[in-house]
Order: C-alpha cells, then structure tokens, then sequence
C-alpha cells in the first residue's frame, strides 16, 4: 500500500472504485458481447436472458479474481536478495465469514433466478402433467396420447419389419408412462398444438405427422404455434437438439418422451444429435424449417399423401 | 505404533529394504520391483502415470487432428469413437486420479503423519501393480476383433450392448481393476492418515494435503464400489443377454446412468481434492506466508465431499428426469462453488503480502487458480437446468471439464513436479526450461480449449468425427491449441531427463520448507528419517514479524524511515 498512500488515495475509495468499475465491466460485457446463435423460439429470449445474467455474474467474478491474483503476483513477487518471509497472517474470521456469504447469496439468487427461468419455459409443469397420478384428467389425457403415438410409430416401424416392443407399451394391461422433457405446454393453448412423433434412430430423425400421415426426415413447423414432439427412440439413446431453439432432449429407448415448443422465426435450422449413438453420431442432423403459418398449410397439403381408411384411422385417435 | 529407529530394526530380524542380501532389490530395479517402500511406490505411479499421460495425449492429438476438417477423413468413424472413448478413459483412470492420489499420495502422506511407510505397505503395492496390468488390458483391446469400447468413457447403454462385444468387455475388466486399485488406495490412505500419525501429532496440525487426501479417500471408499457394482451388471448385459440395463428386455437405461454418475461425479472431486492439497502445500513455501485459513479450509474440504456425494444427477438434466430432482440438483451442484469458492480466496489471501517467487511451480500453480476459477464459473452456470439444456452433451461441456481436469488438475501436477523433484531426485530442475514449459503450456492450453467453448454454445456437439463447416475455423485454433500442448511436454521430458544426471544439486531443503519431507535427507532414505520423525505442529509457521528488515534487499530510506511505513 506504500504506493496508494504515496499519492494519498485512501485504499477504501479505491478499492470501491476498481469494484464498481468492474462491476460496470461485467454488466457491459453481459449486455454486448454474444457468443449465442440466432434465437428462434419461444424459449431462447427467455434462455438469453439467463445467459446474459450469468454472463456477467462470470465476468465480474473472472476479472475479479484474475486481477487479484496478478496483482499479487506483480506487487508481492521476491526480488533479488530478499530472504525475509511475508507478514505471519494466519486468518481472519470476518474475511472468511465475508467469502462464504458473498459465494453464497450469489449462489442462491443464480439458482432463484434460473428457477424462474426454467419454470417460465414450462420444466416444472411436466411433473403434474406426465408423472403417474390416474386421478389426475391431465395425465390421463396424456397418456392416451402417448398411448396413441407409441402405437402410430410401431406400426410405422413394421412396415420396416421391426418388431422390437417399446419398453412401457410391451406391457399392454397398462399404460404407458410419458416422460415430459421441458416445455410442456399451457393446457389452453395445447388444443391448438400440432403433434408431431419423432423416431429417432441410428442414424436418422424420422417425423411422422399423425393428422396428415406426412412421414419426413425434416421437420416442419409453423412459426407461432405450440408444437408438441412425441419422440421414441428405436435402438440405442439420441439427442433431439436444435440450437436455435436452445432446446435438447434425450430420445431414450423404452421412455416416449414429450417436448414441446414454439417456434418464433421463419427460417431453416439445424436439429443435432447429441448423445453419442454410434459411428454415424456426428452425421445424425436433419433440418427443422420453420414456415409462416401459410406456408405451413400450403406444405401440408402439398405432401399429404393420398388418403386410406388406416390414415384416417389414426388421424382421429390422437386428438384429445 | 511405536517409534523406532532404523537400528532398532536390524536385531528385530526385519532388514531394511535396501540392505544388501535383502529381498527387495537396489537401485534403479527398486522401481520395477513389488517394491514394499512408499516413495518407490509412489514414483511408480508418477512415471507410468506420465507414461500413460503420453499415450492419452496421443490419443488426444488423433481426436484434434480429425477434427481439424469438418469432414470424417483421418481416420474411420469407428476407430474415432474407440480413439475418445481410450482417451477418457486413459486419461482418467490411467493418468490423472493414480498420479494425484497413489503418487503423490504414496510419497508425501507417510511424511506428513511422521511415519515410516504406509499402513498396509503390501496391500500398497498390490495397488500400484494393478494398473500396469489394467492399462495393458485397455491398450490391447484396441487390436482385439471389433476393436476397443465405442461408447465413450460413460459407456451408456444401450450403446454399449450393442457395439462389439469383446473391446466392451475388455475395457469394463480394465476399469474394475483400476477401481480395486483405488479402493485399496483410498483404505490406505484413510488407514494412515488416521492411525499412524506420530504420538503429539493432531489432526488439525497436519498439513493440507491430509486433509484433501482423507476426504478423497472417503468418497472413493463409498463410490467406487457403485460403479465396480455397475460394470459388473452390464458385463451381464453383454455377455449373458440379461436385461438390466437393455429396454428390449424391460431394462431401463435411466438407473445406469444415475449408478454410473454416482461414482463418476464424485471422481471428479477424486480428481480435484488432492490437487487443492497439493496447491494449498505448494502455495504458502514459495509465497513465504501462512496458508491462510487453515479450519474454514478444511471445513470446506469436508464439505465437498459431503456435496459431491449428492450432486451427479446433474448429468443428467436431459435424460428425462423428473422437475424436482432437476430442482434439487440444481441446488446441491450450485452450492458447490461455496466451499470452493472458500478455498480459492483463501489461496489469494496466503498470496497477498506474501514474498513471492515466481519459479515453475508458483506459475503452474497460479495458472491453476486462473484456469480452475474459470472451469468453475461455467460449471455453476452448467449446473443451471435451463442452461444446460442446451449446452450438455456439447463442446462447452468439453471445454468446461478440460478447463477442470487439465487447467486445474494437470497444472497442479506440473506444479507438483517442479516442487518435489529436488525431493524426488536430490537435484534441481533447470527453472528456464520450466517456465518455458509453463508459457507454452498455459497458451496452448487456452488456445485448444476456449474456443470450444462458442463452438458448444452454437452447435457444435461432442463426440463427433464430423460437423458443419461453418464451425471449422475455430476447431483450427482449437487443433493448433493442441499441437502447442504437444510441444510443450518437449523440454518438459528434456528437463526431467537431463536434470536427473546434471541438475544443480537441491541439498535437503531448498524451499526453506517446514513441512516433514522437507526435514530429511534428498532423496530420502529408506524408512524416511535417520533416527526419530521429526514432530511439526506448525507445518506452514512461515512469515516474518512485520518490523524486521530485510538486510538483503533494504535502502537507506527502509532503514532510517522508521515504522511509518
């Protein structure tokens, strides 16, 4: 401290001064730099936000703690002919009380605070909409509908002379336990959903849409509307992950899972697989495109494939 | 145990280990032999701990040179996948938790307590010639039919059951051993650092590294059994076709990966607890100051090993699990950070005012601080559900544990080495070389693993021979990166080689260091002390009283300006 007092600066204020500095670093550097790719759902501005928060609360800490250290390093390093030691301080209770609780609040309000976020994305709705409870009409309703999907994707799936039984629904006196990712839907706009299965397998994404008997290896959605994607893994565990819509899902065998999102920007994206599926992992990517809703009807019609009595079959079944 | 002095033991009828007519044999053969002595056992780990370091790091330049294209064309996609799932798994069980537990575990802790070995010197060795065996396994099922494992170092069913069967059964054979190895290490070392301290000697008096040592060991002792419990159900799996873990047979894939994480989150800890106690040695003899702190630092050590315990579904965020267990994971992980966060102030803390030297081991172990707070800050922002949704199984996943395991661990290691080889050897290493080492070290290190962190973040997912193009130019800095660690351990490998023959002699102490190891002879002799352990109640009573002058490096104006100052 000889030199701070040499210029008679208390180190108080400039201690204040570097913090707040450093605060103002971090927030700038929350709001401006982005290193996220183009946000194109519901859930990324939402997602975007707690980034930009964590962002910061890094940067401060980073900055903070590097600065410190390398100042230490230049300001106390030995020079030549030094033999003494440093000052014998052993501790400081309050120093340490100060460093638990600090880590701690910050800690806390990151947790509260993604808690929000991921509640806002619709992750904690899952547990009253897919766990068990036959009491409740909501699981009920939606176990009719994964009940309806695992069938439409085995009977997809014979046509391709596979016949390995999904886990839950080898079982036929009950029904089939839906596994909800994050993003299950509010039930008001869930009416309106369009429902997609996803079969994942080694190495491809096949969507099936069940009210138009549409099978594609991309899938096509409508900007502004709630999509609900009912996947089923063939074989061995995949990753359903479109960046873009900072959304990832794992496709377990024996687990038919729901994701649901909404799409917000027209365009074409990338969908990933991002669990380790075999030699082929890395080529396991399809294309999710995003139409205006227009454009969607006009997709739709233009694939639909001509009607027949099982098509129309299971295109009642499914709708709740 | 009672104390005795190497004399002591002659009329006894048990020769030392370096007599001659004894059965161990001398010199060099000491460190191919089943050796009884924990020095030797402990630089056995070090060096086949280096020799593996190598092969993974191989391995790693395989992995950074086909993906220096966006297309598969090195090598084919399935020997990729053989080539990362050896290199994890090299990398972890072979290099880094053998060298920071068994070598310096085996080296430093019997020093520390004040004794002459370990508790159970043969069941020490014993520990230490498993690996050997356990590497060869590993190394050999890559030219075995179908070739080594494919499904990563998780080996997540139903992968698993279904690529070739051998190489999955080999590596699982490889893994239990390596895990006996490590549970007879961690019962060792909670063996020692309880029951064989010198008479005078408490608990709260030993040096850090203990502590570290004893909590890594408990975790190890409570959840390598899960995993070895594991494997064996899926060796099952695989060979007899039954139906734990296989959904076609009514198996579920979910519980493997909660057992598997069970162990494999708190290896982490196994991995990064010695190295804190190693840095938190290291740090206060080249700082010339206390380590600040010591209860709340080992308050905070205890308090990872409970947390880590009851943190590893966090792995699994995408893997359907249900919102409360999202929830409580999250929590658990987060809070982490604050007995961490505890122990990285308190290293700032020993450094501030301290006087220090800016040799190889405070440089490795400062980058450690740098690169670990780093990992660390993503880490909490990975432990956030919302977040990790869409970064787990990415590169920024990647990134976020190599920042970990290398800028933390393996720094530490570096560190550790630079610190111990006068110990080890009697010699110095040359410190121009070592801080050229740690340059190059530091640079590609960053270079090869920050990017990874934007790829993650915008698509890029891990374990991937191929990907979009759009990602190539920093998969190019990240390879470069790299290449630049490669080079690094070239005048590290000159420094150690040629310093062993002509390095500057170190002499016992040349730290001026107070902890025990530093208190004998360099190398030590058998049985570590020539007559009785010396009893250190102060192991970091380094600092000066703050109105003494430095004779040495003091002006006039220090001199005659009196206490003002």
């Amino acid at each position: 401290m000889i030199v701070l007092a040499a210029v008679a600066i208390p180190t108080a204020l400039v201690t204040l001064l570097i913090g707040m500095a450093l605060v103002l670093t971090g927030l700038w550097v929350g709001e401006n730099v982005s290193l996220l790719p183009q946000d194109a759902s519901s859930n990324a501005p939402v997602y975007d936000s707690l980034f930009q928060v964590l962002f910061s609360i890094g940067t401060i800490l980073f900055v903070g703690i590097v600065g410190l250290l390398v100042f230490s390093l230049i300001r106390f390093r030995r020079r030549p002919g030094e033999s003494l030691d440093g000052a014998a301080i052993e501790g400081n209770l309050p120093l340490e009380i100060l460093w638990t609780a600090i880590p701690a609040v910050v800690v806390l309000f990151v947790g509260i605070y993604s808690y929000d976020i991921y509640e806002r994305m619709g992750g904690m709705a899952s547990l009253n909409h897919h766990d068990l409870g036959p009491q409740s009409e909501l699981a009920h309703r939606h176990g009719g509908h994964g009940d309806a999907m695992v069938m439409a994707s085995i009977s997809a799936s014979d046509s391709g002379g596979d016949t390995t039984p999904a886990g839950p629904s080898s079982d036929p006196g009950s029904r089939p336990r839906v596994w909800g990712g994050i993003g299950v839907p509010d039930q008001a706009v869930e009416a309106e959903a369009v429902s997609v299965d996803l079969t994942a397998m080694q190495f491809a994404f096949i969507f099936h849409y069940p009210d138009t008997n549409i099978i594609s290896g991309e899938l096509h959605v409508p900007a502004g509307r709630t999509v609900e994607l009912h996947m089923e893994a063939r074989d061995v565990i995949h990753a359903f992950w479109v960046p873009q819509f900072r959304l990832k899902q794992d496709v377990i065998p024996g687990q038919p899972t729901v994701l649901s999102f909404t799409a917000t920007r027209p365009g074409s994206y990338p969908i990933v697989c991002a669990e380790l599926c075999g030699p082929y992992h890395g080529g396991m990517r399809s294309t999710v495109v995003v139409h205006e809703p227009d454009a969607y009807e006009a997709w739709l019609r233009q694939n639909t494939p001509t009607a027949s009595p099982t098509v129309a079959n299971s295109g009642t079944t499914p709708t709740a | 145990m009672t104390l005795a002095s190497p004399t002591d033991f002659q009329p006894q009828g048990e020769p030392p280990a370096s007599s001659p007519g004894g059965l161990q044999p001398d010199g060099w053969l000491r460190y191919l032999s089943f050796s009884l002595d924990h020095k030797v056992i402990g630089l056995q780990y070090l060096v086949c701990g280096f020799f593996f370091y190598f092969l993974g790091g191989a391995l790693a330049g395989v992995i950074r040179t086909e993906l220096a294209s966006p297309i598969s064309d090195f090598v084919s996609r399935e020997t990729y996948n053989e080539v990362l799932t050896l290199h994890g798994t090299v990398m972890i069980f072979l290099w880094i938790v053998p060298v920071v537990n068994g070598a310096f575990g085996n080296y430093l802790i019997p020093f520390y307590v004040g004794a002459r070995d370990m508790a159970f010197p043969r069941l020490n060795a014993v520990a230490f010639w498993l690996i050997p065996p356990a590497g060869l396994l590993l190394i050999t099922s890559y030219f075995v039919q179908g070739g080594a494992a494919q499904s990563g170092w998780t080996a997540y069913p139903p992968l698993s059951i279904t690529t070739p069967a051998l190489g999955q059964v080999l590596w699982i054979l490889s893994v239990l051993l390596l895990g006996g190895s490590s549970i007879f290490g961690g019962i060792n070392f909670i063996a020692t650092i309880l029951k064989l301290r010198r008479p005078g000697l408490k608990m709260m008096q030993l040096p850090m590294y203990c502590w570290a040592m004893l909590g890594t060991s408990i975790l190890v002792v409570l959840s390598t059994p899960v995993l070895a419990g594991t494997l064996i159900l899926l060796s099952f799996d695989i060979i007899a076709h039954t139906g734990f873990f296989n959904p076609a047979l009514g198996g579920n894939v979910v519980v493997y990966q909660h057992l598997f994480w069970f162990y494999s989150h708190p290896a982490v800890y196994i991995m990064v607890l010695p190295a804190f106690g190693l840095v938190s040695e290291i740090l206060p003899i080249h700082a010339r100051k206390p380590l600040f702190g010591y209860t709340t630092m080992v308050y905070s050590i205890m308090g990872i090993v409970v947390l880590g315990l009851v943190v590893w579904a966090h792995h699994m965020f995408t893997s359907g699990t249900p919102p409360w267990m999202r929830l409580f994971f999250t929590i658990a992980t987060s809070f982490i950070a604050v007995p961490t966060g505890i122990k990285f102030f308190n290293w700032l803390a020993t450094l501030w005012g301290g006087k220090i030297a800016l040799n190889s081991a405070m440089l490795f172990a400062c980058a450690f601080i740098v690169n670990f707070v780093f990992g660390g800050i993503t880490g909490v922002a990975l432990a956030q559900v919302p977040f990790d949704i869409h970064v787990h199984d990415t590169y920024f996943v990647v990134a976020h544990f190599h920042y970990i395991v290398y800028g933390g661990t393996v720094f530490v290691i570096f560190s550790s080495v630079y610190h111990w080889y006068p110990k080890f050897t009697g010699r110095m290493l040359n410190e121009h070389l070592g801080r050229f080492h740690f340059l190059l070290t530091f640079i590609g290190f960053n270079l090869c693993f920050a990017p990874q962190h934007w790829l993650g973040l915008n698509g890029m997912p891990r374990r991937v021979a191929e990907y979009d193009p759009s990602f190539a130019t920093w998969n190019q800095v990240s390879s470069v990166g790299a290449l630049l660690m490669a080079i690094s351990s070239l005048p590290f490998l000159i420094n150690i080689l040629v310093s062993a023959y002509r390095g500057e002699i170190a002499g016992d102490n040349p730290w001026r260091a107070l902890t025990p190891e530093w208190l004998t002879t360099s190398p030590p002799p058998v049985e570590n002390w020539i007559g009785e352990a010396p009893l250190v109640t102060h192991p970091y009573g380094y600092g000066s009283a703050q109105d003494q002058i430095d004779l040495g490096a003091a002006t006039g104006r220090d001199l005659w300006g009196g206490p003002g100052l």
